[in-house]
């Protein structure tokens, strides 16, 4: 163990007799530097509502002081913001201005919020029927435009302000129900809830004090979207005289009134529109914030991504040794943008027509190890160190274009989710035909006995019907069988399969392997399948490569590896293996777990969980040796362990 | 594809009972009588009676709504109380402009806006301007951006009318002029809707396993967005357009009144301020029947675009 949670630890201690202000001032220090808009944003709102409250005092004329010699002037000495039509000050009337228009829009706010909360919580949280009422009439006043609603209002209820800002709460209401009710949702299934429910604790208690305190953060993201889109409906509304305003100003009416006199000057268009733009940006940022707040608590920002095209990777290029090898990778790193190493050191090859497995627990690195192989690397990781050597090219150092021109025509890849690689809006002709045009140019029907012959060649029994199919109408052994048929379609000479048959059916598993054997036996195709299932190993593999925790730690013939297995986690592997355990006998564990990124020791990342560690295992980082007759090892005590004794058998 | 749309159908019914339903509810919260608060203070009793006589006020809600219902079926929405000419002519005639403004605008924040946000998922520059201008231009009140929009073009530099509406079948050249600003100024928020929808619908489409097989496969990256990924993304893509044409259509109110143009949206709010309820009714019913066309046809295109949809 590292020594952080000792200092986290007086940290803590240390902190808790510092005085209150301190810890806030901190607070302010981080929130200022995570959300920068967030705080301004909220800043302003509050700056906002004491020159409100205070308008009555600060403001440098009454509001309605009309003054006709001096009409739509622009900002002076005098009025900082110029005058209106009937040369009353706006600045002035800006001030006064607020609470009405602010005031207007909370009430909205506080409408939506009564009804939104209890509902939403109580439709998720209750379900069934009370659930699928709610639903049902919230999709019927979501349906509805709001504004031709309050325009009824307005007509019936004289311009009350009061009666439309109500209506708009209400109207608007559906979609917090909606957020409360999914995040209710997901609450309900939680541990401490139904724990809290299982200890008799009233359903309404739960409701009203575990669930909205967990769904507070999307509600306060709502309240804070909609408190700007009721201020722009009321600003609306009052622009078009629609509201009896009782003789005070609004930013909306200000508006109204500027736009009578567009043609003699513009100006005073600006002070109130540019206040309610202002101000609905600022609801609309606090909400940003605040979302960015909640979410941010589980996955901090990755940085800016890194590109080592050059040194590191130029490094180990050049391996004599490699010729009668189709594929070989060496001292391949991953890593991600953040500068997490997932993979430091994969190091392997495959022949002309062999077939290599990767073996290894969860959390390897196995799959980054074949995706950064096929260049095919998700955003935020990538290779920066290391080569990927096809037929005498480096991939890696090559970049987009030299993956360009092997895909597909010498590499093909077949990932593990065989429904989820097929595109849902395209048949299986259209995928075949589409990636076959890439690599023939075929006339249309010889484009269909193309496609027919590849599902043929993946032993489907009918192809013409399969061909007009979409994804979701196959089964999954089904679905594998295509992504191998377009892995097929360019002829390649490489096929890189990770983890091809783990969601499958047992029954499908067996055939999806006999498929890739015998394509491999009638082709000549190379084959590199991650797995971490012995059996697949057993049943399809020439070689194995064992990964652990980011690095290659074994590599050798199915047939040494199985019996004289040279590193301890092989063997341990091996012993924990389900189908070659002796019946009858307590299956053996590894125990521990894998150290994930970021926390691998200098030595032998093994050395923690692996009964022969000595000091020798933790000094420094171990090469892989190699081990005659054709086995290479991580082990340094290799030659002295004697791990086949360790095996069930 | 079909059930859906007969589900939607079937829920269309109720929709447009209840949006009819509503102004009728709304008068029996209203203290004393309909016809006294519509006419103010100052109206005389004999002019109370006659208003409380055309609009059936001594009749019970509920057999008022029946016999608007009934009208309603057949075509008659009743008179309008300021113009006096029967509702269903006047609405008729303001279609046209409304319908223009409305589709032209959705037409061309959809047209900008997936090109936007297509940009936007790829990352780079695109995918900050969709952020940050997304937040503003949903920041700034439409009919304010009307009437900026007036100051600069037909104030200022007399590039556009800043006012008025001429019919198509009057003259398609002046008619597609007059249109221009009041389209940008409903186009620009609804754009920034769409291109944020389309950035995330994207986004999550160029993430999923399927495009990885398919850059595996050497497919371009041309064919990955435009074939794929976009089909993939068109169901939500498609839902915002929907909203966005329901918003454009609420737009109309504001835009219509700053414009001049003798649209549904204008009427309503010049029938707000006469509280001239038959016409106002009659806008209800529109405004929901357009609604419900544009939501069908929404699920029409789902069908099209979603395979899983269409086999239902």
């Amino acid at each position: 163990m590292t020594a952080q949670p000792d200092t986290a630890h007086t940290a803590r201690s240390q902190r808790s007799p510092i005085g209150t202000s301190t810890r806030m001032t901190s607070r302010l220090t981080r929130a200022w530097r995570s959300q920068p808009l967030g705080v301004i944003a909220s800043v302003y709102i509050l700056l906002l509502l004491i020159f409100g409250v205070l308008a009555p005092v600060i403001a440098p004329y009454p509001p309605g002081k009309q003054n006709l010699l001096a009409t739509l002037k622009g900002p002076s000495a005098e009025h900082l913001l110029g005058t209106d039509f009937l040369g009353r000050d706006i600045l002035s009337r800006l001030l006064v201005g607020i609470i009405p228009s602010l005031g207007y829009a909370m009430t909205a706010l506080v409408v939506f919020l009564v009804i939104g909360i209890p509902l939403g919580i109580l439709s998720g949280f209750r379900g069934g029927r009370v659930d699928a009422a709610i639903s049902r009439i919230s999709e019927v006043l979501m349906s509805i435009p709001a504004t031709i609603i309050l325009l009824v209002v307005l007509a019936v209820f004289s311009s009350s302000p009061m009666a439309a800002m109500i209506a708009l709460g209400l109207l608007a209401s559906p979609g917090l129900i909606r957020v409360a009710r999914g995040a209710a949702l997901v609450v309900r299934e939680e541990p401490f809830v139904t724990a809290a429910g299982v200890s008799g604790v009233s359903p309404t208690r739960i409701m009203a004090t575990h669930i909205l305190r967990r769904v507070l953060g999307p509600i306060l993201v709502q309240a804070s979207v909609f408190a700007g889109a009721a201020l722009i409906v009321q600003a609306a509304l009052a622009f078009l005289g629609l509201l009896s305003d009782g003789g005070q100003p609004t930013w909306g009416g200000m508006v109204g009134e500027a736009s009578q006199v567009i043609s003699f000057t513009s100006w005073p268009l600006f002070p109130p529109g540019l206040a309610i733009t202002i101000t609905v940006l600022a609801f609309g940022l606090l909400g940003d914030a605040i979302r960015d707040a909640s979410s941010d608590e589980v996955s901090p920002k990755p940085r800016r991504r890194r590109r080592t095209a050059g040194a590191a990777v130029a490094k180990a290029t050049t391996t004599p040794a490699d010729a009668e090898n189709l594929l070989s990778v060496r001292g391949l790193r991953v890593t991600l943008d953040s500068g997490v190493v997932l993979v430091s050191d994969a190091t392997f090859s495959v022949g002309h027509g062999e077939t290599v497995a990767v073996v290894g627990e969860s959390g390897c690195g196995k799959s980054m190890t074949a995706l950064a192989t096929l260049g095919l690397l998700p955003e935020g990781v990538h290779a920066d160190a290391g080569s990927v050597m096809f037929d005498g090219v480096d991939l890696l150092a090559g970049g987009a274009a030299a993956y360009a021109k092997v895909r597909g025509s010498q590499l093909g890849y077949v990932a593990q989710d065989a429904l989820g690689s097929l595109d849902p809006t395209h048949t299986i002709s259209s995928h075949l035909r589409e990636v076959v045009s890439l690599h023939e140019k075929l006339s249309s029907a010889d484009l269909r006995a193309r496609t027919r012959e590849l599902l043929e060649q993946v032993q489907i029994a009918d192809p013409d019907r399969v061909l007009n199919l979409y994804p979701h109408e196959i089964s999954g052994g089904m679905a594998q069988r295509v992504n191998i048929a377009i892995a097929l379609a360019g002829r390649p000479r490489l096929i890189i399969a990770d983890e091809p048959t783990t969601a499958l059916d047992v029954t499908v598993q067996a055939e999806i392997l006999a498929l890739l054997r015998e394509l491999q036996q009638g082709t000549g195709l190379s084959i590199l399948i991650i797995t971490h299932n012995w059996g697949v190993v057993a049943d399809i593999a020439d070689r194995a490569v064992v990964m652990y925790a980011g690095e290659v730690v074994e590599t050798g013939s199915v047939d040494s590896i199985f019996h004289t297995p040279r590193f301890p986690y092989t063997a341990a592997l091996l012993a924990a293996d389900p189908s070659t355990a002796t019946p009858g006998s307590r299956l053996t564990t590894i125990a521990g777990r894998v150290p994930p990124p970021g926390e691998w020791p200098v030595g032998c990342r093994f050395a923690a969980r692996c009964p022969f560690a000595r000091d020798i295992c933790k000094e420094g980082p171990l090469p892989l040796m190699p081990m005659p007759p054709q086995s290479e090892t991580r082990c340094v005590r290799a030659d002295e362990l004697k791990l086949n004794e360790s095996l069930p058998r | 594809m079909l059930k859906l749309a007969l589900r939607r159908l079937a829920f269309s019914v109720p929709l447009a009972l209840i949006a009819s339903m509503l102004s009728f509810v709304l008068m029996a919260f209203l203290p004393g009588d309909a016809a006294q608060s519509l006419l103010g203070s100052n109206a005389t009793e004999t002019q109370i009676q006659a208003l409380r006589d055309e609009l059936g006020l001594s009749r019970p809600l509920w057999e008022q709504y029946w016999n608007w219902l009934t009208s309603a079926l057949r075509g008659d929405f009743g008179t309008s109380l300021v113009s006096r000419q029967p509702v269903a002519e006047i609405l008729n005639a303001r279609l046209e402009p409304s319908l223009s403004l409305i589709i032209g605008a959705t037409l061309v924040a959809s047209i900008i806006g997936i090109a936007m946000g297509i940009r936007a998922a790829k990352r780079g520059a695109m995918g900050k301007v969709v952020d940050s201008g997304s937040l503003i231009a949903l920041a700034i009140p439409d009919f304010w951006l009307g009437l900026i929009l007036v100051v600069l073009f037909a104030v200022q530099w007399k590039l556009f009318p800043p006012t008025g509406y001429v019919s198509i079948s009057k003259n398609p050249a002046l008619w597609a002029v007059s249109l221009v600003l009041p389209i940008i100024t409903l186009s620009i928020p609804a754009m920034a809707r769409i291109a944020k929808q389309t950035r995330d619908a994207m986004s999550t489409a160029l993430n999923s396993s399927f495009v990885r097989t398919l850059r595996a496969a050497a497919v371009s990256e041309r064919s990955i967005v435009h074939r794929h990924a976009l089909r993939n993304a068109a169901v939500p893509i498609l839902t915002i357009i929907g909203l966005v044409f329901i918003g454009a259509l609420a737009g109309t109110v504001a835009v219509e009144s700053i414009f001049a143009i003798p649209g549904l949206g204008s009427t309503a709010v010049q029938a707000t301020a006469a509280r001239d309820l038959p016409l106002i009714q009659g806008v209800v019913v529109y405004f929901t029947l357009i609604v419900i066309v544009v939501n069908l046809l929404v699920d029409l295109a789902y069908g099209y675009f979603n395979p899983r949809v269409r086999v239902r």
